[in-house]
């Protein structure tokens, strides 16, 4: 029996480790660098828009144009909009997904959906500002204001729900489906008691980037009755619920994206400070849902 | 260690996590000659094959006791190149999986993992494509349509070029895990021809679930149960007349 080692690696082969190594230190160093401009971009509006952060900020009303008080009225218009958007986004997009997933046969009527939902979400946000004007205020009548704004929104975002709807349900394995068949379930049972449950985690996915595109998009909402200025009442319920269904609405983004650049002489703090409960605003949102997601993956065991 | 020993396994044990896969099992796999695995699901034969190139800890919680020597050397050792160690034990899988590229390519892919470019220039690699492929009797049905992805073979035409692949290396020993249970009757026939062909060549560690295929196509078994070895005897003697009373009974089929 000899000692020596037979499996000690030929210089090719050491070199190739080498090679290795440094293939994962530049996949590593990339993926920090990308952390990079995240940081940096949150760490200059924090410390920009520190000095306007109070509580008084975030309840006070708008006033002098957006130079002083507060933020609440855009703040409650950025909430009721995404929720209303939402509202009517989810159901349709995730029955439409589910229809595409479970039931639609592979024809071209199918594709020719798959292929209008792609091209949609294509769409410029501008574009889809557009449509909204001339479908729901130019052609049915509707006034501008909340309810159609998030109509406008939900056009735009429903490509993204069915998307990850569709690909949330793809990823639930095949043979449960055929346990269910097999005891005599039908299909539409087979959906509700095991394939969607288990696919909820994916459709929360898509949930999670309307809420953050919703939150997030002027374009749409400017032309469909996001103003400058309304005046919100000063307490009892219509504080907290300032705005119908029909009427104009203030919003976050819209709300940041005229002091910054049409009010002349705007305190820095001001601008920075709106940014900053924004982006505050969907990446809490982003991450309740995050957790909500990994709570459930935790359950799954295959 | 003796001549003609290929893989010494001596108290060798494997925990996934805390769960003891294998418990402290012994063992002399001999050299020039196939040898199956079995017994039942769980009994721990697939783990103890992936054991002997190193396969399994890939998977992380893996943990390991004892020696297993392959060439003079413990394989567990801390020295050892697993890559250099994987050169001279291949492994076949279940399922056929040659990779996604053209059939040419999945024979000369371990050459270009583990030779420098100038060792292998193109007369080099087309040499050991055509031995190997003519090794595994795919020349004649292939040679004309090197070029082809291979995931377009047939069935056995993909496990054959699995073991195809792992011939230019010039391996010693080759493992085989299941090698035909994706396989039709056929392919079956086929596979176990090449695999007694191949046993001039290399040492053959197979695991199996066919009892019928044990008995045909090996020269020894090694039967084991929740993950002990009960008996290692050459083939015909743990069928015609086992030692332990849990090999003759699953032998007989009465569990399984």
């Amino acid at each position: 029996m000899s000692s020596a080692n037979p499996f000690i690696p030929s210089s090719y082969e050491l070199n190739k480790e080498k090679r290795a190594r440094r293939a994962k230190w530049s996949t590593l160093t990339v993926t920090v660098a990308l952390l990079i401009p995240v940081a940096l971009i949150l760490t200059l509006i924090a410390l920009k828009a520190w000095p306007a952060l109070s509580w008084d900020y975030l309840t006070g009303d708008v006033s002098r144009s957006g130079a002083a008080g507060g933020i609440w009225g855009p703040l409650m218009g950025t909430f009721y909009l995404t929720l209303l958007c939402l509202a009517i986004v989810a159901p349709i997009g995730i029955l439409a997904g589910v229809y595409i997933h479970e039931y639609a046969p592979d024809n071209a009527f199918t594709r020719a959906i798959m292929i209008a939902v792609t091209s949609l979400a294509g769409v410029p946000s501008i574009v889809h500002a557009l449509f909204g004007l001339g479908a729901f205020v130019a052609t049915l009548g509707m006034p501008k204001g909340l309810l159609t704004a998030a109509m406008t929104l939900s056009v735009m975002t429903l490509p993204v729900i069915i998307t990850s709807t569709r690909e949330a349900l793809s990823s639930v394995p095949k043979n449960f489906r055929e346990a269910c068949w097999n005891l005599g379930a039908s299909r539409w049972q087979t959906i509700r008691t095991i394939v969607l449950p288990n696919s909820f985690g994916g459709i929360l996915t898509g949930v999670i980037l309307v809420i953050a595109r919703a939150a997030g998009e002027t374009a749409p909402i400017m032309f469909m009755g996001a103003v400058m200025w309304l005046r919100i009442a000063p307490a009892g319920p219509e504080r907290l619920m300032p705005y119908g269904l029909n009427d104009e609405f203030m919003a976050l983004s819209n709300h940041l994206n005229l002091i910054s650049k049409d009010i002349p002489g705007m305190p820095e703090q001001m601008k920075f400070g709106s940014a900053l409960v924004l982006l505050t605003l969907i990446l809490f949102i982003n991450g309740l849902a995050s957790l909500v997601r990994l709570r459930l993956r935790r359950r799954k065991r295959w | 260690m003796q001549d003609g020993v290929s893989i010494d396994i001596r108290d060798y044990s494997l925990w996934y996590g805390k769960f003891q896969a294998l418990l402290g099992v012994s063992a002399q796999i001999k050299r020039g000659i196939i040898t199956s695995l079995i017994g039942p699901s769980g009994c721990g034969k697939t783990t103890l094959l992936r054991s002997f190139n190193r396969i399994n800890e890939r998977y992380g919680n893996v943990t390991t006791q004892g020696h297993i020597t392959i060439l003079g050397k413990n394989i567990l050792d801390s020295d050892v190149s697993v890559a250099a160690l994987r050169k001279r034990v291949g492994m076949v899988f279940q399922r056929p999986n040659p990779l996604p590229i053209s059939i040419y390519e999945n024979v000369v892919f371990g050459m270009k993992s583990h030779l420098p470019q100038a060792e292998r220039p193109r007369a080099v690699l087309d040499q050991a494509v055509e031995s190997a492929l003519r090794e595994v009797s795919l020349w004649d049905a292939l040679k004309d349509g090197l070029d082809r992805r291979a995931t377009e073979l047939t069935l056995e035409q993909q496990q054959k070029l699995c073991i195809a692949r792992l011939l230019p290396l010039k391996p010693d020993i080759i493992l085989m895990d299941e090698p035909c249970s994706a396989l039709d009757a056929s392919g079956i026939e086929r596979i176990e021809e090449l695999i007694t062909e191949l046993k001039r060549t290399f040492t053959i560690v197979m695991v199996t679930h066919n009892m019928a295929q044990a008995r045909r196509a090996s020269d020894e078994c090694i039967f084991m149960l929740m993950g002990e070895i009960i008996e290692h005897t050459p083939t015909l003697d743990m069928f015609m007349n086992p030692q332990n009373s849990k090999t003759a009974a699953y032998i007989e089929g009465r569990y399984g």
